[in-house]
């Protein structure tokens, strides 16, 4: 097994290195104050001026050092393997992060008007006629921030839909399989929440035909599911809510297990999100910005928030002309950055690209399986022998059973292999679950690698339990106190509440 | 998509085996893979795929073929050729303001560590990106003097949405105060978002001269129904609102919750929300070194005061400080008994990803900004605002500000002659931008909105003045 340290520095709270009087900026000049001849008094109205600001005070080379030290001691694509499942974590391309289009964007303002900004239009519309081929759709919007924000626009969509046509639907269905946002978003929307049960890892027709009823709004389904099966019944599903009265709507959290072979539009999806940031290979930077471009079908074109790209033959423009638009569900025209990324990824693929990624990702998952079969100590639940697309969900509940080694321990071991931990505890339908999603990325040595380390866990948790146990010991810091850190008498969310309510800092 | 085929360059890739993001693509290593899977083909492993909806033709996408990195780049090159920056014209847009970018900023979120990483799910191997979030909360803790930020929204008008979701959660009440004067795009995206929930947003008047609240009106629609009171400063229209402290009381005498929605940049002169008693303070953060990016990404920045109440029904990613085992300082996420992946439907939100890499950018900012830097750099933005007004007030034809006397980096500005869209049409001729231009507002007139910024110099603002002469003096 190689060996693997992760960087520690002691590096001290960006507070902890201030000294007054230092100072990373400099303001620039402006002659009618330069010598400070205007009175606060004529800027600020009575009574509103500050008084006291407690920032640290920190040099530029502080800051520069402090936060790239704080870099080494983080976790990317670039540092190795992260198989997150259901994040998609594949490699993000550098064309994305290094070109002309990009730098130009830092300094172009959302209310120039649409002449001054033809190019950048011009890729948005490519990439909104890119997704609708892809997912089978007519018509999308750019706007939502991340795959959960798209799914509240879709359910608002769907909320909207049925009030226009003066029905009161209220219910949501959810297999119990689903997104945890699945869940919220429909709660978010006033819908009141369904759950539909598996059978063997797949929706169970009788209750979900149990399920629907007048009161039916729609069903959130992601397909592939979250155990990496295809919904192989799912015209049957489609038939079933649509037969109700209600509406489906495509979670696209998993839609690198199929692009190029299925589309949603043609499994009888209504309404689509895609996360740009996880099947179109724009980073995900630490936890966002992400893209969750909305898309829909039919009727529901209608319903999306405005404004649409659009192009009359000669430019491109924005189009607020939708005639049930559930309005706008933020600010301006969306995540333009991540957007862009996608447009190239796309275009640097091409259609036969994707489906190869989608097969290169699909075959990477079912490598893996090979290679596990003769590890001890982690099963594969449900549907037995039918390959997975782009994830497969382990159990390492033998090793929880037999050695009291749970999925977190599995997880927090194989940090100290050089390699970042998959989803844990996710879905629930499985006992200590290790969702794994190499993605297209992932080279097969790294893959041959990964199995070798959770064989390595297993054998140290049937020989020496107690070791797993205190992993990670090879990462900047060992495990930590949870319930210290969550403790509404002991938590610590920020400096000024530690100052306010006497909590104390721990030292370094 | 002829003219996607039409700039492309005319050498062509030798089939797409070679395509460099995808290590096993190599027919070598994709047939050992396949012998030890035990399938002669990948496709049978999309076997259980129903013929009824497998797609049967290529995706017609891109250029039709996969492109080489330099015939990428020569793409996005002929694409940016055809967008303008604020840097070719001069923009004094308001909404979002062009604020510099500083080199660190990106430098260090362009670090591949950072951004290539994901959420922080496993502590223990990404404390860089915890404590750099732990960090941004607290910097911004400090600005707002609010006592816990959560790690981000996606941007001002949907943190605002939040706000009101959660005061209404706090208070099992419904009815949320909005002034006039509020930005009128995070009112229209909150009301997408709250009314599924049977929100309902009253307005209430900002005075036609002072531009600050009506407190008689304020009066007159706050009781014990409502679920908060909203108060902008400054507000969207320019005119900073003074009687902070006396809208604080009388919301909070009826157990309504005070929504501050703030411009970061003002706070080196003027006084945070959590000085007047603000329970929730919200607002748009890319002042804070992010780009324009023509409107995203942006940043929601969201804090509260620390009461247990208000930190329980918080929406979104919080970090925390803690120990390890081994006794060390560590960071991880925290509370997340309120999100969705635990508490599924009853999650104080749907948020899930965030805009973390944004939050790193500012952390980074407010670290070179310090407590003199702030106060300097909103002083400089403050007297250019001031100046820019001044001058334009002395164009026949022109009011600046609009309505109110005091305001930070955008005021309204009334035009008396031409039609405000005609002002901003003469003046985009020139190469100037201004706006939004004021609509559904009587109370204004015609008028457009100007923000000035540290960019902005002297002669830029005497070259705006003078185009305003110019747009008038035609007439």
């Amino acid at each position: 097994m190689a060996t693997f340290r992760q960087a520690k520095w002691r590096e001290l709270l960006i507070y902890e290195l201030s000294r007054e009087g230092r100072r990373g900026f400099a303001a620039p000049s402006f002659e009618e104050d330069d010598a400070g001849i205007v009175d606060v008094g004529e800027l600020v109205p009575p009574g509103m001026a500050r008084r006291r600001i407690e920032l640290p005070e920190v040099s530029e080379v502080e800051v520069v050092r402090h936060f790239t030290r704080l870099s080494q001691m983080n976790w990317g694509v670039d540092s190795g393997t992260y198989p997150l499942g259901s994040c998609t974590m594949k490699y993000n391309p550098k064309i994305s992060e290094h070109n002309p289009l990009l730098s130009k964007l830092l300094y172009v303002h959302p209310e120039q008007p649409e002449e001054t900004v033809q190019g950048l239009l011009e890729v948005l519309y490519w990439l909104e006629r890119w997704l609708a081929e892809i997912t089978g759709m007519d018509r999308g919007s750019l706007q939502p921030s991340a795959g959960a924000h798209g799914e509240l626009t879709g359910v608002l969509m769907i909320r909207a839909y049925h009030e226009n046509r003066g029905e009161k639907r209220d219910e949501m269905l959810i297999p119990d399989s689903a997104h945890g946002t699945n869940f919220a978003s429909a709660a978010m929307a006033g819908f009141k929440v369904i759950t539909i049960p598996s059978r063997d890892g797949y929706v169970d027709l009788e209750a979900l035909e149990a399920a629907v009823s007048e009161r039916t709004a729609g069903i959130m389904l992601t397909n592939p599911n979250t155990l990496g099966l295809f919904e192989k019944d799912i015209l049957e599903i489609s038939r079933i809510v649509h037969d109700a009265g209600g509406l489906l709507y495509y979670d696209g959290a998993n839609l690198n297990g199929i692009m190029g072979y299925a589309r949603p539009g043609d499994m009888g999806f209504d309404i689509v999100h895609l996360n740009l940031h996880k099947t179109f290979a724009s980073p995900h930077g630490g936890g966002g910005p992400g893209a969750g471009v909305v898309l829909a079908k039919g009727e529901l074109v209608n319903y999306l928030p405005v404004p649409l790209i659009a192009y009359d033959g000669e430019k491109y423009y924005w189009d607020y002309s939708v005639k049930h638009s559930i309005g706008m569900v933020r600010a301006y025209y969306g995540n333009i950055v991540p957007l862009i990324k996608a447009y190239i990824y796309i275009l640097s693929m091409g259609g036969e690209g994707l489906k190869k990624a989608t097969e290169q990702a699909v075959l990477a998952t079912n490598y893996f399986i090979s290679r596990m079969k003769e590890v001890e100590g982690y099963d594969i639940p449900y549907a037995a022998g039918v390959p997975r697309k782009h994830e497969v969900v382990l159990s390492a509940k033998p090793l929880a059973r037999d050695y009291v080694v749970t999925a977190e321990d599995v997880a927090k071991a194989l940090l100290d292999y050089g390699v970042h931990a998959p989803t844990i505890y996710f879905p629930p339908i499985v006992e200590e679950a290790l969702m794994i999603e190499f993605t297209e990325s992932e080279p097969k040595e790294a893959i041959d690698y990964y199995a070798r380390v959770l064989a390595e866990i297993s054998r140290e948790a049937r020989e020496q339990p107690e070791n797993v146990k205190k992993r990670p010991v090879n990462t900047s810091v060992g495990r930590l106190d949870m319930v210290k850190a969550n403790r509404m008498d002991t938590y610590i969310p920020s400096v000024r509440f530690a100052r306010k309510y006497g909590r104390k800092i721990p030292p370094l | 998509m002829a003219h996607v085929y039409f700039c492309l360059s005319v050498f062509v890739l030798g089939g797409f085996l070679g395509l460099p993001w995808l290590p096993n693509s190599d027919g070598r290593v994709t047939r050992e893979m396949l012998e030890a899977v035990g399938v002669s083909d990948v496709s049978e492993l999309f076997g259980d795929i129903p013929d009824e909806v497998r797609l049967k033709r290529p995706l017609r996408v891109g250029a039709g073929r996969p492109l080489s990195e330099a015939e990428v780049y020569r793409l996005l090159t002929d694409k940016a050729d055809r967008v303008s920056s604020c840097l070719e014209m001069l923009c004094f847009a308001a909404g979002l303001a062009p604020h510099y970018v500083p080199a660190v900023v990106l430098e260090i979120v362009g670090r591949s560590e950072f951004y290539t990483s994901y959420t922080p799910y496993q502590a223990e191997v990404s404390q860089g990106m915890l404590q750099a979030l732990f960090e941004y909360q607290s910097l911004m803790a400090d600005l707002l003097e609010m006592d816990v930020v959560n790690a981000s929204m996606y941007d001002g008008s949907t943190a605002l949405a939040e706000a009101f979701l959660m005061a209404a959660r706090v208070t099992r009440r419904r009815k949320i105060l909005v002034p006039e004067f509020a930005n009128p795009c995070y009112l229209k995206v909150a009301e997408t978002i709250v009314k599924a929930q049977g929100l309902e947003l009253v307005t209430v008047e900002n005075g036609a001269d002072s531009g600050l609240l009506d407190i008689g009106d304020l009066k007159r629609k706050l009781d014990d129904d409502a679920a908060a009171v909203y108060v902008e400063v400054p507000y969207f229209y320019g005119p900073i609102e003074e009687q902070v402290d006396e809208i604080s009381s009388l919301c909070h005498s009826h157990g309504a919750l005070l929504v501050a929605g703030v411009d970061p940049l003002s706070l080196g002169l003027i006084r945070p929300p959590g000085d007047y008693g603000a329970d929730i303070a919200v607002g748009e953060g890319q002042p804070l070194g992010l780009g324009l990016n023509y409107g995203g990404p942006l940043l929601g920045f969201f804090g509260v005061r620390g009461e247990r109440r208000l930190v329980r029904q918080l929406p979104g990613r919080l970090i925390g400080m803690t120990t390890s085992m081994r006794g060390e300082r560590g960071f991880a996420m925290i509370l997340q008994t309120r999100e969705q992946h635990i508490r599924r439907e009853r999650a104080t939100s749907n948020i899930c990803t965030n805009q973390a890499l944004c939050a790193l950018a500012a952390a980074v900012y407010l670290s070179l900004l310090g407590s003199s830097g702030l106060r300097e750099l909103s002083r400089t933005i403050a007297v250019r605002a001031r100046y820019a007004a001044s001058q334009i007030n002395r164009i026949e034809g022109f009011r600046a500000p609009a309505v109110g006397r005091y305001f930070f980096k955008s005021f309204a500005v009334r035009s008396e002659l031409l039609s405000a869209e005609e002002v901003r049409r003469k003046l985009l001729a020139k190469d100037i931008l201004v706006g939004p231009v004021v609509t559904r507002l009587p109370k204004l007139g015609e008028s457009f909105m100007v923000a000035v910024t540290e960019i902005h110099s002297r002669a830029d603002i005497d070259r705006l003045v003078e185009a305003l002469e110019e747009v008038v003096g035609d007439v």
